[in-house]
């Protein structure tokens, strides 16, 4: 067992840690602050291939590993969660799936520009009444000769207004429930297409987060991705790869939040000492050491078994819950530890706090990932 | 138009630096080792000369021991073609001249027409390289360069360096060495794909023998390392503004004499 | 002479030597009681000629010729070989500057001898000189000795302790017959820098520095109101620099100027490892923060925690009634 990037997975890390550093981070607390689309800086990291690493060279990626898309992915969320949600929703819920189960047509049109990062891509799957309960569907898509005919409303959708394609899943059998979804590519500009709304959120502020909404949307049967009725299983698959992407970030979360802690341990002094000298500040310190250091190899190791064609729903689904919780926990006592500072603005630790919340929630809640592996470990498929 | 760029690999300069047990050399547990800055100004511009001119080889250079080959890796993610490796044990205390001396040799071999360092290596902060080489090949060298043109027919170089009050500008007929300056251009990152592609260029390792070199004898050798004398303790001045000003300029006169 | 100490000139290109040919021969009498000065210039003067005599020179060969200007290293490196090879004295110093930094490299590796750059002390034992040299950023001191001579080294400004002058002490002047070097590079134009009125930053034996907590580049009259009160130099520290506050030439630190001064003011300059590299030889550092723990209170001789908007002005009124008496 080795424990140990590759030289280019290091090699990678450093490129993305540099990079976040020195451009991302200086403005993550502006962004936040104004809920600013970052456009600079999200076509950096298209120039840099960040926003296809998993993709072929050949569509237009950067034809790298699953494990080393989390080590960027969690430099990046280091510096700011909000491009880490950009990059995790191009790479592993828009690209990934159009590479999976796309045709060399629909992978010249929506995968190798989404790849390069020239366009943005987005998953709709939520909607007002469907948020862990996904097989309720109520967006409906009906044939109509060479084209389906889209209605519905999607919501809570990552990157759906600045997104030029929209992955959309609808019924297009109600009779067969689960079995009658479908998965869908559709061009943002597409008639009958419109963003009804963007979200005012906690966390994540930069990020935009949107409403669809389709009304008479004629989409092409060409644009169907995969068969009729294999949505579901798409939706699936690709939310295990999500999972590992958004575990990625919450462990890139934490540690921004504990590397903080650490430097204002050693440097704040109360009681004539530098309070990292106190037990009790030391208990939290150690705390957050250990947990985000689980997390990460729970993180790496799903992405090693994605990596290796393996099986790895419940690994993602561990990984999403423990770095999820971790970044919860350790963000809260990151203000903890900084006292009244953490509490304002001044200190990143508030926006961290802030950020972390997410992840417990989308790309399947905390719960509905126990759910995954309570099914896992009684020998019942998801 | 061929470009070699000299780098080397050193600390980064967070790296908390302690002495090895000799007493002469650092205690290499722990440090981070990186390309020095200057030089990856350096390998910048050659690869913009490259892209300006649309056709070009870049190739990097380096000596040192086996994990000089790391850093010679991040040159060819950055889009250097090739990577020479100068690893010798009888370049192991190699001292600046030594270091010039191998160079010129892979110079000699490779007929590149410029060659590119950086100002000076952040570790020994030596900055003699540059102009060793220049003066080992008979080439003109310039230092300090912030700003650099390479004609359209490949004859010239155009360079401003940065003097005491000014920049000067020169052309130096090619083959010439130029020496990177902060400020010539802002170096770019290895973008995955050239993460990914790096593996698959060549990275040769060269002996002492292989450039017809013998062994020879350091000209500067480091008889000690030390610690830095600590600082005798500083004072910070208490009170409010006008009396801590009055307090500052009244030490800063009758104590310290530096005013 | 065999065994002297040579001291390379660096003048001010209108027939004076600069100042800091006072440390270099300063440092050369005390190593071996007689220092010798060779100035190659395009334009020498006799009182540049009486300057170097005064402090200390006992011999000076001087080579004045049209084709020394502007420096160019290739035709000044033979000149000094030239020379040393029928003299061979024991060293070779000259100040850190443009010039040398690069001149004195090429000599060495033209002579086959060790160089010791930016040297900060040196010792004689016996015939042995040793220098001490600042390596990893300023962190650590090397001791550094040569296999055989002349030993070649150049010395930062602002260590070593300046020659006292000495009214009518008087060097013999030769004008040693050689043949200048080739030039290979092609002189195109000089392009002076906007002055400030204010001395060159490596050549200050004051200096003000100004980091991030300057807010933006509108602040730094401030503190250039006060450089021109005590005659300082104004630098920037790489924040404030990457910033785009202050032009590069203005920085000090590791990607920047090193300097020496025997004052260093930093103002709401944090003091990272870049920006001690370069100032941390200073011999008396001021610092003012408003954040109580920046790491430049550690290596600082006086430090005020506050807001630096209220402490220059103020300082600055304190200076000018000192020195106003």
């Amino acid at each position: 067992m080795r424990f140990t990037l590759t030289d280019e997975q290091q090699m990678i890390q450093a490129m993305a840690r540099e990079f976040a550093e020195s451009e991302i981070r200086p403005i993550a607390a502006e962004i936040d602050r104004e809920a600013r689309f970052p456009h600079e800086t999200v076509k950096r990291m298209a120039e840099l291939g960040l926003l296809g690493i998993i993709v072929p060279e050949a569509w237009g990626g950067s034809g790298g590993d699953t494990v080393s898309y989390v080590v960027a992915l969690e430099e990046i969320a280091r510096a700011c969660a909000s491009h880490a949600v950009v990059m995790a929703v191009n790479n592993s819920l828009y690209c990934w799936p159009v590479l999976t189960y796309g045709t060399d047509e629909q992978k010249e049109r929506f995968l190798t520009p989404f790849a390069a990062g020239h366009q943005l891509g987005c998953f709709a799957l939520t909607e007002p009444q469907a948020g862990s309960d996904a097989t309720n569907q109520h967006t409906l898509a009906v044939r109509d000769g060479d084209a389906y005919v889209l209605n519905g409303k999607k919501q809570f959708v990552s990157t759906g207004r600045e997104a030029s394609a929209a992955l959309v899943f609808c019924q297009t059998d109600v009779a067969k429930g689960s079995h009658g979804i479908s998965a869908f590519l559709v061009e943002k500009s597409a008639p009958g297409l419109s963003v009804s709304k963007t979200e005012d959120k906690l966390g994540i502020r930069a990020s935009d987060t949107a409403e669809l909404v389709f009304e008479d949307c004629r989409v092409p049967a060409a644009q169907r991705l995969g068969e009729e009725g294999q949505g579901f299983r798409i939706a699936l698959s690709t939310l295990d790869g999500g999972r590992i992407g958004i575990a990625a970030q919450a462990v890139g979360i934490a540690r921004a939040a504990y590397e903080r802690s650490i430097a204002y341990a050693r440097e704040r002094t109360s009681f004539g000492v530098p309070i990292g000298q106190h037990q009790m500040v030391q208990w939290m310190l150690a705390d957050m050491a250990t947990t985000i250091d689980g997390a990460r190899l729970l993180t790496q190791r799903a992405a090693a078994l994605k990596d290796a064609g393996a099986p790895h729903g419940a690994a993602a689904a561990m990984a999403k819950l423990f770095a999820a919780e971790t970044a919860m926990k350790v963000t809260t006592d990151a203000i903890q530890v900084h006292g009244g500072y953490g509490y304002i603005k001044e200190y990143d630790v508030e926006r961290y706090f802030r950020d972390a919340k997410i992840t417990q929630i989308y790309e399947g809640t905390s719960q509905i990932q126990k759910l995954v592996i309570a099914r896992h470990v009684l020998g019942e498929r998801a | 138009m061929k470009i070699l760029v000299a780098i080397k690999q050193v600390p980064d300069t967070a790296t908390q630096m302690k002495l090895g047990a000799d007493g002469k050399t650092i205690d290499p547990t722990g440090i981070t080792w990186i390309v020095s800055p200057y030089d990856e100004f350096a390998v910048e511009e050659a690869l913009r000369i490259k892209e300006k001119r649309g056709q070009g080889e870049v190739v990097a250079v380096s000596l040192g021991p086996d994990r000089v080959k790391e850093a010679l890796r991040s040159c060819l993610a950055m889009g250097c073609d090739r990577a020479i490796h100068l690893n010798d044990p009888a370049w192991g205390a190699a001292d600046t001249l030594m270091t010039a001396r191998a160079l010129a040799a892979v110079v000699k071999q490779e007929a590149p027409q410029l060659v590119l360092c950086g100002r000076q290596a952040i570790d020994d902060d030596m900055g003699a390289l540059p102009a060793q080489l220049g003066e080992l090949l008979g080439w003109p060298s310039a230092y300090w360069i912030m700003e650099e043109a390479v004609d359209a027919d490949g004859k010239t170089v155009r360079v401003a360096r940065q003097v005491e009050g000014g920049l000067e500008v020169f052309d130096l007929p090619l083959p010439a060495i130029v020496t990177a300056q902060k400020g010539l251009n802002e170096p770019r990152y290895p973008t995955l794909k050239g993460i990914m592609g790096a593996k698959k260029k060549e990275l040769k390792d060269v002996k002492a023998a292989d450039v017809g070199l013998a062994a020879e004898a350091p000209q500067l050798s480091i008889t000690a390392l030390e610690a830095l004398p600590p600082r005798p303790p500083g004072r910070i001045i208490q009170g409010d503004l006008p009396t801590a000003v009055k307090e500052l300029v009244r030490s800063l006169r009758e104590d310290a004499k530096a005013i | 002479m065999p065994n002297a100490f040579w001291c390379i000139v660096e003048d001010d290109r209108a027939g004076l030597p600069k100042k800091v040919m006072a440390e270099v021969i300063g440092e050369a009498t005390r190593l071996s009681g007689g220092a010798e000065a060779v100035w190659l210039t395009d334009k020498a003067s006799d009182e540049g000629l009486k300057q170097l005599g005064e402090w200390g020179a006992t011999r000076i060969l001087l080579v004045e010729s049209a084709g020394l200007a502007p420096y160019r290293a290739e035709v000044w490196v033979k000149v000094l070989a030239d020379l040393a090879a029928p003299e061979a004295p024991r060293a070779i110093f000259g100040p850190v500057t443009s010039k040398q930094r690069e001149l004195l490299a090429r000599l060495a590796a033209r002579l086959g001898v060790g160089l010791s750059a930016d040297s900060v002390a040196f010792a004689m034992a016996g015939d042995t000189l040793t220098a001490t040299r600042p390596v990893y950023a300023g962190k650590l001191l090397s001791k550094v000795a040569w296999a055989k001579t002349p030993c070649v080294a150049t010395l930062r400004p602002n260590v070593f302790r300046p020659a006292e002058a000495q009214p009518g002490k008087t060097a013999t002047v030769e004008r040693p017959q050689t043949s200048l070097g080739d030039a290979f590079m092609k002189f195109v134009e000089r392009r002076e820098e906007t002055s400030t009125g204010l001395p060159e930053l490596t050549e200050a034996e004051t200096v003000i520095s100004g980091g991030r907590g300057m807010k933006g580049p509108e602040n730094y009259v401030i503190l250039e109101d006060m450089a021109r009160v005590i005659g300082a130099a104004v630098g920037a520290s790489r924040a404030a620099v990457d910033a785009g506050w202050r032009p590069h030439r203005f920085q000090i630190g590791q990607t920047g100027r090193t300097i020496s001064p025997k004052l260093y003011l930093g103002f709401g300059v944090s003091g990272a490892i870049q920006h001690l590299a370069g100032m941390r030889t200073s011999k008396v550092i001021v610092a003012v923060n408003k954040d109580p723990e920046a790491p430049i209170f550690k290596i600082a001789d006086y430090g005020i925690v506050g807001d630096l908007f209220e402490v220059v002005p103020a300082l600055t009124q304190e200076f000018k009634r000192l020195l106003e008496k």
